[in-house]
C-alpha cells in the first residue's frame, strides 16, 4: 500500500465516486461537493494570479494606465448581476463579440469551410484511393441535401436525402463507439491508479 | 405448471444494471492484473503523426500545446510522454504550453518522466511556459510574439533570457506544431495555427474527438491524429516503449469484447420478447 497521504485521499476520493453506482449516497455527494468547491477555489487563485494580476494590477504600478479600459469593461460585466444595472454589461458583451467575431469568422471560413470543401471537391486520388474519394464527395452531397429543408424531400432529393441519412448514421456510429473506448479509457486509468499507486499490486509506470 | 413464454430473455432485460458494472470492473482489472499484451498495430493516422515528427531536422524547435486537465488525462497523458520522448530522441527542443489552468502540473509529471527516460533536461532541452489563459487569444498571439505573451516561464525565468527562446519569436519559427487537446482549443490551432499561418501540425486528441478531427487529417490540415489511449497505445508501439497506454490495451479490448455481447444480448431479448413492437406501436 502506498504511504503518500495524497494518494490515499485520492483512491478514496476515487471510491467514494465509484460508490454512485450502487446508488446515490451521502459519500458521493460529499466528494462531489468537494470537487466544486476545489475546483471554483483552484479557478479563482489560478485567474487571479494569471490574468488579474498580470495584465491589470501589474501594470497599473508600472503606470500603464491603459489597462483601466479592460478593467472597467470587466467590471461593467459583473452590472449583471443586478437587475437595475444589468443593462450596462451589455456594453462590454458588444465589445467582447465583436472582437471574438472579427477574429473567429475570417479563420473559420477558412479553415473549416473553404478548405474542406476544396478536399471534397478535389481530384480523385489514384488506384483505390479513388474510392475513398468517390466516398468523401457521396457523403458530402448526400448529406447537404439532407440538411436542405427548402424543397420536400421527394424524388431525386428525397434518394439523396435518405443516403445522407445513412451517412449520418455511420458517422454517428462511429462517434459512438470512439465515445465508449473513451469511457473504458477512463476506468482503466483509475483501475491502474487503485491498483498500482495505491494498492501496490501492480507494475511501476 | 408451465414455464413462463421467453423467461429467459425477460430476465435479461431486467437484470439489475449494476451486475453490468460489476462485470465492466472485473473486466477492466483482471487483464491489468494478468496482461495477455495483444498485439497493437500502429494506424495509419498515428504513423503519419510519428513520420511528421521524424521528418523535423535535428535540434529544431516544435511548439507543444499540451491543453487537458486531470478528468481526460488517461488518454492524452500517456500520448504526451510518447510524443515528448519522441522529440527527445530526434534530439528536438520542445516548446510547451498548456491553455488549460489545470494543466502545469500534468506537464511537469509528463516532463519529468519523458526527460528523465531520455535524460534531457530543463532549458538545454526544452521549456515549459506554463499555463495562459484567454484560448482563442493566446493561439492568436503565439502567431505574433511569443515572448510578449510568455514573459516568463513556468518557473519564473525571463524568457529573453532563456537560450532556448531566443530562436522562438512567433509560428513561423516552429517547423512543426504539436497540439495534445481534449476541447475546442484543437479548432483554433487549425484555423490559426495550421490554416492562417501555415504551420505543419500533428493532432492528439480524445477518442471521443477524434472523428471529429477526421476531415482535417483528409484535407491535409493536420498531418497525423492520434486518437484516446488507443492512439497513445500505437504511438507507444512505434516508439518501442510501454507505457500506461498500452498497459491499458488488454482491459480494452476485453470490455469492448463484454459491451459488444452487451449490446447483441440486449437487443436479441428485446426482440425476442416483442418488445421492440411494444415500443414501436406503443402498446403494453
Amino acid at each position: 500500500m502506498s504511504h503518500d497521504v495524497g494518494t490515499w485521499i485520492a483512491a478514496i476520493l476515487t471510491l467514494c465516486v465509484f460508490s454512485f453506482l450502487y446508488r446515490d449516497n451521502p459519500l458521493y455527494r460529499f466528494a462531489e461537493h468537494l470537487f466544486v468547491g476545489a475546483s471554483a477555489g483552484y479557478l479563482l487563485a489560478v485567474q487571479y494570479q494569471n490574468v488579474l494580476r498580470p495584465n491589470v494590477i501589474e501594470k497599473l504600478q508600472r503606470g500603464q494606465f491603459l489597462a483601466i479600459i479592460p478593467l472597467v469593461l470587466g467590471i461593467l460585466i459583473l452590472g449583471r448581476a443586478w437587475e437595475r444595472t444589468s443593462g450596462i454589461a451589455r456594453w462590454s458583451l458588444a465589445f467582447y463579440v465583436g472582437i471574438y467575431s472579427g477574429i473567429a469568422v475570417p479563420s473559420y471560413l477558412q479553415a473549416q469551410i473553404f478548405a474542406q470543401v476544396a478536399d471534397a471537391l478535389k481530384p480523385f486520388a489514384p488506384g483505390w484511393g479513388a474510392v475513398s474519394s468517390a466516398l468523401v464527395l457521396l457523403g458530402f452531397l448526400s448529406v447537404l441535401a439532407y440538411f436542405f429543408f427548402s424543397a420536400p424531400h421527394k424524388g431525386v432529393h428525397g434518394i439523396a436525402a435518405r443516403l445522407g441519412i445513412w451517412f449520418l448514421m455511420v458517422a454517428f456510429g462511429a462517434s459512438f463507439g470512439y465515445t465508449v473506448m473513451a469511457r473504458v479509457s477512463l476506468l482503466i486509468a483509475r483501475m491502474q491508479f487503485l491498483m498500482r499507486d495505491w494498492i501496490g499490486i501492480l507494475p511501476g509506470a | 405448471m408451465a414455464a413462463e413464454p421467453n423467461g429467459f430473455w425477460r430476465r435479461v432485460l431486467a437484470i439489475d444494471r449494476r451486475w453490468i458494472f460489476v462485470l465492466i470492473g472485473v473486466g477492466t482489472a483482471l487483464p491489468l492484473l494478468f496482461p495477455v499484451n495483444l498485439p497493437v498495430t500502429p494506424s495509419p493516422r498515428v504513423q503519419a503523426a510519428y513520420n511528421a515528427i521524424e521528418a523535423v531536422p535535428e535540434g529544431s524547435l516544435v511548439l507543444m500545446s499540451l491543453d487537458y486537465e486531470p478528468d481526460i488525462m488517461a488518454e492524452l497523458q500517456p500520448m504526451s510522454i510518447a510524443v515528448l520522448r519522441h522529440c527527445f530522441r530526434r534530439h528536438l527542443k520542445p516548446i510547451i504550453l498548456t491553455l488549460y489552468p489545470a494543466g502545469p502540473r500534468l506537464v511537469e509529471m509528463a516532463l519529468a518522466i519523458a526527460s528523465e527516460a531520455e535524460g534531457k533536461r530543463n532549458y538545454d532541452d526544452y521549456v515549459f511556459l506554463g499555463y495562459k489563459s484567454g484560448n482563442q487569444a493566446v493561439v492568436l498571439g503565439l502567431g505574433e510574439n511569443i515572448k510578449g505573451l510568455f514573459p516568463r516561464d513556468f518557473y519564473g525565468a525571463a524568457t529573453d533570457t532563456i537560450s532556448l527562446m531566443k530562436r522562438a519569436n512567433s509560428f513561423a519559427d516552429f517547423p512543426l506544431l504539436i497540439n495534445l487537446s481534449g476541447s475546442t482549443i484543437a479548432d483554433y490551432y487549425i484555423r490559426i495555427g495550421a490554416s492562417r499561418y501555415h504551420r505543419p501540425m500533428i493532432l492528439g486528441a480524445t477518442a471521443v474527438m477524434a472523428t471529429d478531427y477526421y476531415p482535417y487529417l483528409s484535407s491535409g490540415q493536420i498531418l497525423g491524429l492520434i486518437g484516446g489511449m488507443k492512439g497513445a497505445a500505437e504511438y507507444e508501439r512505434l516508439m518501442g516503449i510501454v507505457g500506461d497506454g498500452r498497459r491499458g490495451m488488454d482491459a480494452q479490448s476485453l470490455v469492448h469484447l463484454i459491451v459488444v455481447i452487451l449490446v447483441l444480448l440486449g437487443n436479441a431479448a428485446l426482440f425476442a420478447t416483442g418488445g421492440l413492437k411494444r415500443r414501436v406501436g406503443g402498446g403494453a
